[in-house]
């Protein structure tokens, strides 16, 4: 239905749980202030990661998956993925090298370089706006993926992973 | 029935067992058992250990946000909370259901149809299949869909593809995969283009295909072992859910019929906005979700279960041919009038999967879609009420509004809850008659996670983050020491501590 763009911005989360709402909010930061998205970049939005998003990872040459988390130790981790048979079985949702082994297993080729910014929540009750901290460590974040964006290059994105702020 | 087991006559001496969250559901669960010296069950409660403050969420907004705000409740049915609302709101704009434009109608039930096919899809295929086909007690490791894609890659295949299938239908109906505006009080936003029906068209035919062979495939599964498939977690209950008028299955609009363990009639079209004359729901000290009721036959009795068994066992018939084909087939295997197995919601889940599948085919052959009035108007009520068939079951949402159309009072009945009974019991009749005496054991644990799961219970929203989900089992003896623990880490390691 719509022409697929090489770059994939992938965030997910919810947007009325707290710091969950880092990656969506992410994602409307580079609505409106990325000039860079609208030619190269597709933005895409989801409240989980799940079986069907490997689908969206075809015909692309760089994907960046953006997420909160608790687990980060920085204000945000940037890191590359590769698929990893996920053996959690947790939740309905998946993690993001979980959906790239099923991309690899559904299309029996490799994904396409694939990234992780993970953002750091901590609180994430329903109907809680950003805490804080998360809001300064998505202001953070959106910095750093401006600087990812001026370059779409899978061998400059490898020289920012295990960025430490 | 296995109440004798909510509560156990002498706690102090038993050792506890938790399974705490259980895992491939939605939200946080947690088992807990009480064992006697023997390792005999002498109490199994499935807890819900996560309070969700949904009216207090919805309260004081603006009636006209909520079919947008409420799908934020829930990651994995939203749709099903957009159109509850919507319908809600419906009333609150002086609009009836029988006075809803017909291509708004026709519109919202597409994306209905759409969204239960996507979510029916994703439970089979990623959250029980794996049970399903490898047995209950496997390999830990297989349990899980990439393992399955693995060992059966078609269905694997298949089962993303027609999740991403319906999730396109929701795509295309309200303009987003999430947050999507379809529907407004009174009506739709937007129609179908001619574009968007065509390409819904082109995969709809072998979507329907690999419907009616996971149909065929569940049918197997369940058959050839069918004692066992019968008697597992399997309780007698009454049940609850909408129907159209002439007793079909339906979805999206309809009264409310109940019927009892024998299949006998309790209620029948019933108005869903008196449902308050029809359900009462009790509290209980030891768990977040409450107990819902049919008030007619009281707290004892009359407690139900919803969702596809619900649904498929109380309709007269399905109006799409393969999918009534099916569920003949489904009543015709069971010689009591209704089909008591816990394990037969996943048969009934994908007869309801097939119907969905044909149900889009036809509404895409309607011109109704493509155009026509999509709102209606009429005079401003305060109170508004809207019931759906939601994927896991009967969904209820109920406002009231000022003067200034701000939300003074919310109140939602989840599918989940209605089934909180339904699995609780499940869970006794697992512990009692598989786990009892036996030497506890991962696998065997998870057979209580398989109960739990036929349900698809939702028991919480769209938070995910990454490490806050970790499985911790304990082993406490009957002096309360513990002797034994097992953890899984966030990335699936399980060690034992």
């Amino acid at each position: 239905m719509s022409e697929t763009k090489p770059v994939l911005i992938f965030g997910y989360g919810n947007l009325s749980r707290g710091d969950d709402a880092l990656g969506p909010l992410l994602l409307e930061y580079l609505e409106e202030n990325a000039q860079q998205v609208s030619r190269f970049v597709d933005i895409l939005s989801d409240f989980q990661l799940q079986i069907e998003h490997a689908l969206d990872l075809e015909h692309r040459g760089l994907v960046l998956f953006v997420d909160a988390s608790v687990a980060c130790t920085n204000a945000f981790d940037f890191t590359e993925l590769a698929p990893a048979r996920d053996d959690s079985y947790t939740t309905h949702a998946m993690n993001p090298a979980a959906v790239l082994d099923v991309y690899q297993n559904i299309k029996k080729q490799a994904p396409p370089p694939c990234f992780l910014l993970s953002i750091k929540g901590e609180s994430f009750e329903l109907g809680e706006g950003l805490s804080v901290a998360a809001a300064r460590h998505l202001a953070a974040a959106c910095t750093f993926v401006e600087k990812l964006l001026a370059d779409l290059d899978v061998s400059v994105w490898r020289q920012y992973t295990n960025v430490k702020i | 029935m296995y109440e004798h087991l909510e509560t156990a006559p002498n706690r102090d001496n038993l050792k506890r067992v938790v399974v705490d969250p259980v895992s491939r559901v939605e939200g946080h669960g947690k088992v807990s058992l009480l064992l006697d010296e023997n390792n005999k069950v002498q109490q199994a409660r499935l807890h819900i250990v996560e309070f969700r403050g949904f009216e207090r969420f919805i309260q004081g907004r603006p009636y006209w946000e909520l079919p947008v705000l409420v799908q934020r409740l829930c990651g994995i049915c939203p749709v099903s909370h957009h159109l509850a609302a919507a319908k809600a709101i419906d009333q609150l704009v002086g609009v009836d259901p029988e006075n809803l434009p017909v291509s708004a109608d026709k519109l919202r039930r597409l994306l209905h149809f759409g969204q239960v096919l996507q979510s029916h899809a994703l439970h089979f295929f990623h959250l029980s299949s794996p049970d399903l086909l490898f047995g209950f007690e496997s390999d830990i490791g297989k349990r899980n869909i990439i393992a399955v894609l693995a060992d059966y890659p078609d269905i694997g295949v298949q089962g993303v593809k027609m999740r991403k299938y319906g999730q396109e239908v929701i795509r295309m109906v309200s303009g987003k995969r999430v947050h999507g505006t379809g529907a407004i009080a009174g009506g739709m936003n937007k129609a179908l283009s001619k574009e968007e029906r065509d390409y819904l068209l082109a995969d709809i035919d072998q979507i329907i295909q690999w419907a009616v062979d996971s149909v065929a495939l569940i049918k197997k599964v369940h058959c050839a072992n069918l004692p066992y498939y019968d008697d597992f977690a399997t309780i007698r209950s009454n049940y609850l859910g909408l129907v159209k008028p002439d007793g079909a299955l339906e979805l999206y609009h309809g009264g409310i019929r109940a019927k009892n363990a024998a299949g006998g009639t309790i209620t029948d079209h019933f108005d869903y906005c008196r449902y308050n004359d029809l359900i009462h729901e009790e509290v209980r000290s030891w768990t977040y979700m409450k107990f819902p009721y049919l008030l007619s036959l009281g707290k004892e009795e009359g407690w139900y279960r919803v969702g596809p068994l619900a649904r498929v066992n109380n309709c007269d018939y399905i109006n799409t041919p393969l999918a009534e084909a099916a569920r003949m087939e489904f009543k015709a295997h069971s010689p009591e009038a209704m089909v008591h197995s816990t394990l037969a919601f996943h048969w009934a889940r994908l007869i309801e999967l097939l119907h969905c599948a044909e149900s889009i085919k036809g509404l895409l052959h309607d011109a109704d879609l493509l155009g026509g009035e999509l709102v209606a108007h009429g005079e401003k009520r305060y109170e508004g009420i809207g019931v759906i068939e939601a994927p896991r079951g009967t969904l209820f949402h109920h406002y009231q509004v000022d003067e200034n159309d701000i939300v003074t009072k919310a109140n939602l009945i989840v599918s989940t809850t209605s089934n909180n009974m339904g699995m609780n019991e499940s869970v006794r009749q697992v512990a009692a008659e598989y786990l009892s005496g036996r030497e506890l054991t991962e696998p065997l644990l998870n057979n209580l996670e398989v109960a739990i799961r036929a349900y698809d219970p939702c028991l919480s929203c769209a938070t995910h983050a990454v490490g806050k989900m970790p499985l911790q089992l304990e082993l406490i003896d009957a002096g309360g020491a513990l002797i034994d623990k097992l953890v899984k880490h966030g990335n699936g390691d399980i060690e034992r501590v």
